[in-house]
This record gives C-alpha cells, structure tokens and sequence, in this order.
C-alpha cells in the first residue's frame, strides 16, 4: 500500500506569489540598528492603535500574561510583548513563551489574509518555536476575526489603505 | 438531478466559512469547539453564534452546511456527542458526517429527518460496508477512505444507492483512516478520541545548527536542512532509523491531489469532492475553492470531450495548490495504481 506514494510529483511548476511591495533596502538597515526595547514599545504603541479595538472581545484567558517573540528575519528585529485585557504590552528581552520568524513581507501577507501560516511553514518561511499550543491558538484567534471587523476598528482611513492593499496584492 | 462533482470545502472559523462560499463551494464542513470532531486544535471552530452567523451566510447563498462529528465518542462522555447531534439537528444543517455507528443510531432515532454522511473515518471501503450503513442507518452519502483506486472506487459506486464523495485534495493520512493509533503511541491521545492527531501541546519545532527539528512529546519526528521543505509534524511523516539507514519510512510529507482525475469521478457519477483542511487559514480556503471551482467547471462544462487521461489541469492551478501542499508538492495518492 505504502508504494502508492512514489507518484509525488515534484515541484516543478513556476512560483504564484502575489506581490507586495518590498521593504526599502536603506529602511531596513535603518530598523536593523533599533534597539529592541524602543521597538518593542514603538510596534505595541501601534498594535493597540491599529489592532486591539477588534481584538478586545476575543477571549485572552489563556494567552494572558504569555511572552511572545516576533523576529523580523530580514530586518533584524526582534519584538517582545504580552497581551492583557486591556491590550498589548511591551516587554524587556528575555524569555519568552513562543517565538514567531519570518519575513516582514510574509509578516505582512499573513497579516493582510494574503498567506496561510501552513504555507509558509512549509516552505520553511515562518518558525514557530516554544509553545506551539499557544502559538496555535493565537493563530486560530486571530483567524476568526473578521476582516471587515479588524479594519473597521482601525483609526479613520487605515482601514481603506489595508483593504487596499489586499486588493492589490491579490490582483 | 442527483449530485455530481459538488465542491465540498473546509471551514474552520467563520472567515473561512465565507471564504469558501465565496469562491465557489456547492458546501462547507465544519466542526465544534471540542473532541466532536477531528480538528480538535485550540482557538478552532465554531461556537453557538458563529454556527448560526455561517448557516445564515451559506445558505443566502445556496451553499450548504455539514457538520464533521466524526470522532469516536466514549462511554462517560457520550452525551457531549448527542448533544452535538441535537445542535446539528435544531441548527438548519444539512447534514452531519458520522464515523461512530453507535451516533448513527441515536441520530437516526432522536431525529429521523436529519441527513447522515458516513465519514472517511468510518473507513467503509467496500460496497458491502456502505450498504450496511445504509440498511441500518440511512446514511445517503459515504465518503470513501483514500486508500481505494479509482477502479475499486468505480466498484463500490456501481454497487450501491448511496452518493459517493471522494477526496480531491489536502494533507494526506496514511491511509489507514479511523484506525490510526500512531499519535497515541507519542502522545497518549488517539486521534480518533481526543480529535487532534499530533496536538498542538505535544508538538515543538527548533532551529538548530543541523537544521530545524520536529518533536512529538519529546521524540525527534524530523530534522529539515534549510532547504528542504515541511511537513505536518505527524508520527506517518516523520524520518525514522530503520536498520541503519534513516528515511521517510512511513509516507513523505505531501498532499492528495486528485484533480487530474476529475473527468473519470465525474464518469462514474461521484456525487461530491472533499477539500481537507479544517485547521487551515482562510486564504488557503479561498486559494483552494477557488481552482477547484474553476476545475470542476471545466470539467462538467464539456463531460464528454475529455477522454481518460486527457484532462490537463493549467498549469497555475497546479501551481497554486502544490505552493500550498505539505512538502510543498502532491500525489495522485492510491487513485492512481496500476495494482490492488
Ligand atoms: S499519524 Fe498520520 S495517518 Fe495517523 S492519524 Fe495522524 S496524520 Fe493520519
């Protein structure tokens, strides 16, 4: 029954990657020298701006408190932070409970619904080390929140340019 | 008209759910939030508000609601599965696909008019089997294990009443479907039970200087060279020692994909297409369903130009689904095989 599988087929049809613009050269190497603790406090000030008035109703109970990591794989950066009731927090390096690598195009394609995380995981752009239960679970969270709902939530026009954005790259 | 080649997708959250029917599926599948159903992952699924918002939004739009409740349940715990049968019945669904026969009998008495699908967990691959179910439970349709080739196939649908679905793409077991205890021995979950193969809290990925490592409850599953591509991190796909010499000594790391085939189910009448992929992300439910719309189309728009083994699928389409396959590449599985 086992022999069933010699008939995988290699890849060998041409990549379909819907583009994103690509973040300028000079940009990142300017962010590759940001301390992470300014970082950190810069993308949280952002992500309860821009993402937690859609994200406040969701059930934390169990992602309380846990420290997350997001490495910018490209620019060098690393992002420390927690979420609480009242939305993200800042941390100081150290440890933390799951870490996220990828790029910040792919971070930026997961983030606007343009890529599935099992894509990227197969193709061995995003990593997912530490707790994978909860790293799991903050996946699925954000999965079933709507996107008319996340943009709706975001400050007057953010909301349009992400639509925007999406439309585009899928084009 | 009874149905032919009806586009069956995944949906694990309600954006999924909106996904798929907005890009062309005749029919979602969906779970609850618990061990019901075999994507039991945390964070997954729907809740009472969610199942309601998805069946109001498939069905404005003509596209139909099953519910997976395809686990197996045990015996203190067995009215978490009733209950989840009554939801299903009160709810507007249009089906539920059972693997437990012990369930089929509850909901053929509790609620007669509720329409059973027998699941690949049931792992019915002979006419003989299908028949009993549907002497005994009324079950109309059976979603038949992947381990059959399309002649065997052919045999089972030329045998029985009862609508045949079969798989058209998706993460592969290993073909041994509802018996697999693989996870078990690893984790001390069966998949089959607790509703997860390979759980999320046994799993844990590493990057190490010999490239990234899959661990199941502490037992080294893979190592991946930088260059090689992944998969899920299953006891089936992993690379294990056998007398001296390490490899993929189960199955590799790759998806079912059927589509080739399309014109031959559609000849033999099979009544619907399963895309896997439940735990999945709406953009891969939107990817998916919409090649698969489009292949579908292709193939019912013109049946009888195409002979056995004419079909071309376009090479975007091939494309598309393989960028999103596990190992990043696909098989046409056991559908395909000259030998039984
Ligand atoms: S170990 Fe593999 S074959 Fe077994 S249930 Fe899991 S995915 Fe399927």
């Amino acid at each position: 029954m086992l022999g069933t599988l010699r008939f995988a087929q290699p890849t060998n049809y041409p990549e379909t990657t819907m583009k994103l613009p690509n973040f300028p050269k000079p940009l990142a190497r300017f962010v590759s020298t940001l301390p992470s603790w300014p970082a950190s406090r810069a993308f949280v000030a952002a992500g309860n701006l821009v993402a937690w008035p859609s994200l406040r109703d969701l059930d934390w109970s169990h992602v309380a408190g846990r420290r997350f990591r997001v490495q910018v794989s490209d620019l060098g950066l690393k992002l420390y932070f927690s979420v609480h009731a009242n939305g993200f927090r800042a941390l100081h390096n150290g440890l933390a409970d799951v870490t996220f690598t990828a790029t910040a195009q792919d971070f930026a394609r997961l983030a606007l619904r343009l890529e599935d995380p099992d894509t990227l995981f197969f193709n061995r752009r995003l990593l997912i080390e530490g707790d994978t239960d909860l790293g799991l679970t903050v996946k699925n969270m954000l999965d079933a929140v709507e996107l008319e709902t996340a943009t709706a939530g975001m400050p007057v026009g953010m909301g349009r340019v992400v639509m925007k954005l999406r439309h585009l790259a899928l084009k | 008209m009874s149905a032919l080649l009806e586009l069956i997708c995944p949906a694990g959250s309600l954006p999924a759910l909106k996904a798929a029917v907005d890009n062309g599926a005749d029919g979602v599948y969906l779970g609850l939030k618990d061990n019901t159903n075999a994507r039991n992952f945390s964070g997954l699924n729907f809740d009472a508000k969610a199942l309601a918002e998805g069946i109001r939004y498939a069905h404005n739009k003509g596209v139909k609601v099953l519910m997976a409740l395809n686990t197996y349940p045990q015996p203190d715990t067995v009215s978490r599965w009733h209950q989840a049968v009554d939801t299903a019945a009160t709810s507007g669904l249009d089906a539920i696909i059972l693997a437990d026969p012990g369930l089929m009998a509850y909901a053929r008495k509790v609620h007669p008019n509720l329409r059973l699908h027998l699941s690949v967990q049931g792992s019915a691959t002979s006419y003989e089997a299908v028949n009993f179910y549907r002497e005994r439970f009324g079950i109309q349709r059976a979603v038949l294990p992947r381990v059959l080739s399309l002649p065997q196939v052919e045999n089972v649908v030329n045998n029985t009443d009862v609508e045949i679905e079969l798989f058209g793409f998706g993460g592969l077991c290993v073909m041994v479907e509802g018996r697999c205890l693989l996870s078990s021995y690893a984790c001390g979950d069966s998949p089959n039970t607790f509703g997860a193969c390979s759980p999320g809290h046994a799993v844990r990925w590493q990057q190490t200087p010999k490239g990234m490592e899959t661990r199941l409850n502490g037992v080294l599953i893979d190592r991946y060279a930088d260059d090689e591509k992944a998969g899920y991190p299953t006891l089936c796909k992993g690379r294990f020692d056998v007398q001296g010499e390490t490899y993929y000594a189960l199955e590799e790391p790759t998806s079912l994909n059927s589509m080739e085939m399309l014109p031959e189910m559609a000849r033999l009448g099979i009544a619907a297409i399963k895309i896997e992929g439940r735990q999945r992300s709406p953009a891969y439910v939107a990817q998916v369903t919409q090649v698969w719309r489009a292949a579908i189309d292709a193939v019912k728009k013109d049946m009888a130009a195409f002979k056995p083994g004419s079909f071309k699928p376009e090479a975007a389409w091939m494309a598309q689904l393989n960028k999103v396959s596990e190992g990043s590449m696909s098989t046409l599985g056991a559908y395909y095989r000259p030998w039984k």
